[in-house]
């Protein structure tokens, strides 16, 4: 099988693992919408979606009324209905920017997790720990802010090509904000790469290496990050939520102002194309958390994954790994969705005074903080 | 021919873009009328540089019934329905303020009662009304899971209000003189297990909030009415008193018996919508407070005005078995309750504001011109001002803690 596909051109291997990457992220996205719709029923105290159902499920006894409770089939007919709804293009919008700007906030959500390895295996030849990515660059966090970060371009396409008041001031809302969180993100991980990059070895960039120097022996080395720098987990959890504009930052769209902000003159499968991004770039940004401060797929502090996965079949070892991963994921994509259905949301005068004045500044002093403070360590 | 070419002055050029003050146009905004945030159809045209409010014009009208001239034209009894209409989140509230003023007019006293009745469903109104006004005010500023707490226990209410009514929302209670049916059996008990039950969730609602650093960042010194504004304005009601005016019906000219009940005004300090908030919360559990004390003093008796007999039309055992039962039923279902001529004024303090009717009559079954004063529209005058510099985010949030309803705005 394996050897089948390495035979391959590499464009259909490419194009297979683009494939891949689509079959991945669209159903996680289209599972996070459910799960929105359930965990704040769930926070509200209402029993949320659980009507739709399709011919013959409801007979299979107790699994069919299970599934129709849990409302999967909301989540089909949401589809079918964006799909399937008149493509309306209103007359004043600027027609290839207007069409463009969904396309711009799903590629890159889409191109990032390449580089986002989601698992490990263990490679019995080389007995070595193998990540399972579609790509293992060396620049990887590199890589993710910069495709990721193309986004915001949606945002501000969608607020101009509209050619409407509300949109614009959620463009305009957009661009500034996601610029400002970008620094302090940036600035929040620098601590981790000091750390993994540690004087004799190999600079890497890899996430792969973040997470492997997360599983190391001894109590620095098996310690996770988010205990070893709470600061940076802080600061880059506070940008992320701005950077995928979940609440309390979600200025672009805030719609009790708003309306419906940058996608206000959107509809059909434009306007759904908006939250798949918008989900997609949660789910990457939980990955990218765990795999940064959570230990990746290593299953709890100082236990590292590969001796518990050395004796195991290399496909089980894969699926542990993969499977310790996905469940720290969701839960923090959990965690995003109880903030969101538990605050109110920040005024954009002082998203921005927060980004600029309390998270930049923080961010800063931490750098210089750790940078100081890892050069003592490893003189000793 | 030679080409003269120019050379640019370029120093000259760059001093006078220094000069040159950047030339920025204002935004007209229509916020409305269909806006999630205008709570119904009021809308405000402001007029925007950058997110800053320059001007801010309310556009009224959009729910424009003609609910006075309508008045000319039927009965006293014909116009409790309309009354459901005005404060649509309060209804029985009004319909009680609508009667007594033409019980004023009619200079009839009702029962103990009725007066308990009345001011039993008129604090489960407000605190229907406030929970409706905190649940909307939580979404305005993103706190989304208020609003369904909230709403929560707003039907319970409704079930409670359904059970005396027979209607969930439009619940056309009051009759001109009394109330159109007496107080079902155990239906007490259940209200005062509600209340039990209540102030605890409230509690824990108002937790969510007050304390929020992000709650108190969107409401705390934003919206500042001075309390010599909120008089000139007209203000009324938990808008007023936020500004710290202790004014409120009840313990300035207590109707219905008030004074008999032990209850606060809560005031606020600064006036900024924060304090507003508050006191709407304060209110509530004064309203429970009110209610289970006039529970617990429940008096026996009659659901009318027994010796208003032209005014209240007769049960209908009595109808049947009495000439001139029947004759006096016809009389006031067809030509409605028999007022004498006059002018009367009655404002009553509902969860909006100050709720007023001004009926003058000629005397017969229906009134020569009504005006009704709604609280909700005095309170929006003072939006101008207010929301002088403000961003646009803050309209929402002073649009929020004003708390008005169109229906009664506009009538």
């Amino acid at each position: 099988m394996i050897d089948l596909y390495l035979d391959l051109p590499v464009w259909i291997q490419s194009a297979l693992k683009g494939l891949i990457v689509i079959m991945v992220i669209i159903p996680i996205a289209g599972a996070c919408s459910l799960a929105e719709r359930k965990v704040s029923a769930w926070i509200q105290g209402r029993p949320g979606p659980n009507r739709a159902t399709v011919p013959w499920v409801a007979w299979i006894p107790f699994f069919g009324k299970f599934l129709q409770r849990l409302g999967v089939f909301h989540l089909m007919a949401d589809g079918a209905k964006f799909i399937f709804k008149e493509d309306v293009l209103p007359g004043h919008v600027n027609k290839f920017y207007y069409y463009l700007a969904p396309l711009v906030a799903l590629v890159p959500a889409l191109c990032t997790i390449v580089v986002v390895p989601f698992g490990a295996y263990f490679d019995a030849a080389t007995e070595t720990l193998q990540p399972v990515i579609l790509a293992n660059v060396d620049v990887g966090i590199l890589a993710v802010f910069a495709i990721g970060s193309l986004s915001v371009y949606s945002l501000i396409l969608a607020g101009w090509a509209s050619n409407s008041k509300y949109p614009f001031l959620g463009g305009v809302r957009a661009s500034a904000q996601l610029i400002s969180y970008e620094l302090s993100m940036t600035l929040s991980v620098i601590p981790v790469f000091l750390w993994v990059n540690a004087p004799g070895g190999n600079g890497t960039l890899s996430l792969f290496d973040v997470v492997q120097s997360q599983s190391q022996p001894g109590f620095l080395g098996g310690m996770w990050f988010v205990f070893l720098m709470p600061l940076c987990a802080f600061v880059f959890l506070v940008a992320l939520f701005a950077e995928t504009n979940r609440q309390p930052f979600d200025m672009p769209e805030s719609e009790a102002d708003l309306v419906g902000g940058f996608h206000t003159e959107y509809g059909e499968f434009k306007w759904s194309l908006f939250f798949v991004a918008e989900y997609a770039h949660m789910t990457i940004g939980s990955g990218v958390f765990v795999l940064l401060f959570l230990g990746g797929w290593n299953p709890l502090p100082w236990v590292p994954l590969a001796p518990l996965i050395a004796g195991l079949p290399i496909w089980l070892g894969g699926l542990i790994g993969i499977g310790v991963f996905l469940a720290k994921s969701l839960a923090f994509i959990f965690l995003f969705m109880w903030i969101r259905w538990t605050l109110p949301r920040f005024r954009y005068d002082q998203v921005m005074t927060i980004g600029w004045q309390k998270l930049l500044p923080l961010a800063i002093g931490n750098v210089i903080f750790y940078a100081l403070a890892i050069a003592v360590i490893e003189r000793s | 021919m030679a080409t003269e070419f120019t050379v640019p002055d370029v120093a000259a050029k760059t001093a006078a873009a220094a000069n040159q003050e950047f030339e920025t146009e204002k935004m007209s905004l229509a916020m409305g009328p269909s806006h999630p945030s205008t709570h119904g159809v009021l809308r405000l045209q402001l007029e925007l540089d950058g997110e800053t409010v320059t001007h801010c014009a309310p556009v009224l009208g959009y729910l424009h019934r003609g609910d006075e001239k309508i008045a000319e034209n039927m009965t006293y009894n014909q116009f409790v329905p309309y009354t459901d209409r005005l404060d649509y989140l309060a209804p029985l509230a009004s319909n009680a303020a609508y009667a007594a003023a033409v019980e004023k007019l009619a200079n009839l006293e009702v029962p103990a009662r009725v007066q308990a009745i009345r001011v039993i469903t008129s604090e489960m109104a407000r605190v229907s009304s406030h929970l409706m006004g905190l649940g909307a005010y939580g979404i305005d500023v993103g706190a989304w899971s208020v609003f369904f707490y909230c709403f929560t226990e707003r039907e319970k209410l409704y079930t409670l209000f359904e059970e005396l009514t027979g209607a969930r929302f439009t619940t056309s209670y009051s009759r001109i003189g009394g109330v159109s049916r007496d107080v079902p059996e155990g239906w007490t008990d259940k209200v005062v297990a509600f209340c039990d039950q209540f102030l605890p969730i409230l509690e824990e609602i108002l937790k969510l909030l007050t304390r929020n650093k992000i709650f108190m960042d969107r409401t705390v010194d934003v919206g500042t009415i001075s309390a010599a504004d909120a008089i000139s304005y007209g203000l009324s009601g938990p808008n007023l008193r936020g500004s710290g005016v202790k004014s409120d019906l009840r313990k300035d000219r207590p109707y219905w018996g008030y004074e008999q009940y032990d209850f606060e005004v809560p005031v606020g300090s600064k006036g900024d919508c924060y304090d507003r908030y508050l006191c709407r919360g304060e209110e509530m559990r004064q309203s429970i407070s009110i209610i289970t004390q006039a529970i617990a003093i429940f008096p026996a008796g009659s659901y009318y005005a027994e010796d208003a007999r032209r005014i209240f039309a007769p049960k209908k055992a009595k109808i049947l078995s009495s000439m001139e039962e029947l004759i006096n039923n016809f009389m006031i279902v067809t030509e409605g309750p028999q007022m004498p001529a006059g002018e009367a004024y009655f404002e009553a303090e509902n969860p909006k504001g100050t709720l007023g009717f001004f009926i003058v009559s000629k005397s017969g079954g229906v009134p020569w011109r009504m005006k009704i004063r709604g609280p909700s529209f005095c309170n929006l005058s003072i939006l101008p001002k207010v929301c002088q510099d403000e961003l646009v985010s803050d309209v929402v949030s002073i649009l929020g803690s004003l708390d008005f309803v169109m229906g009664e705005c506009d009538r």
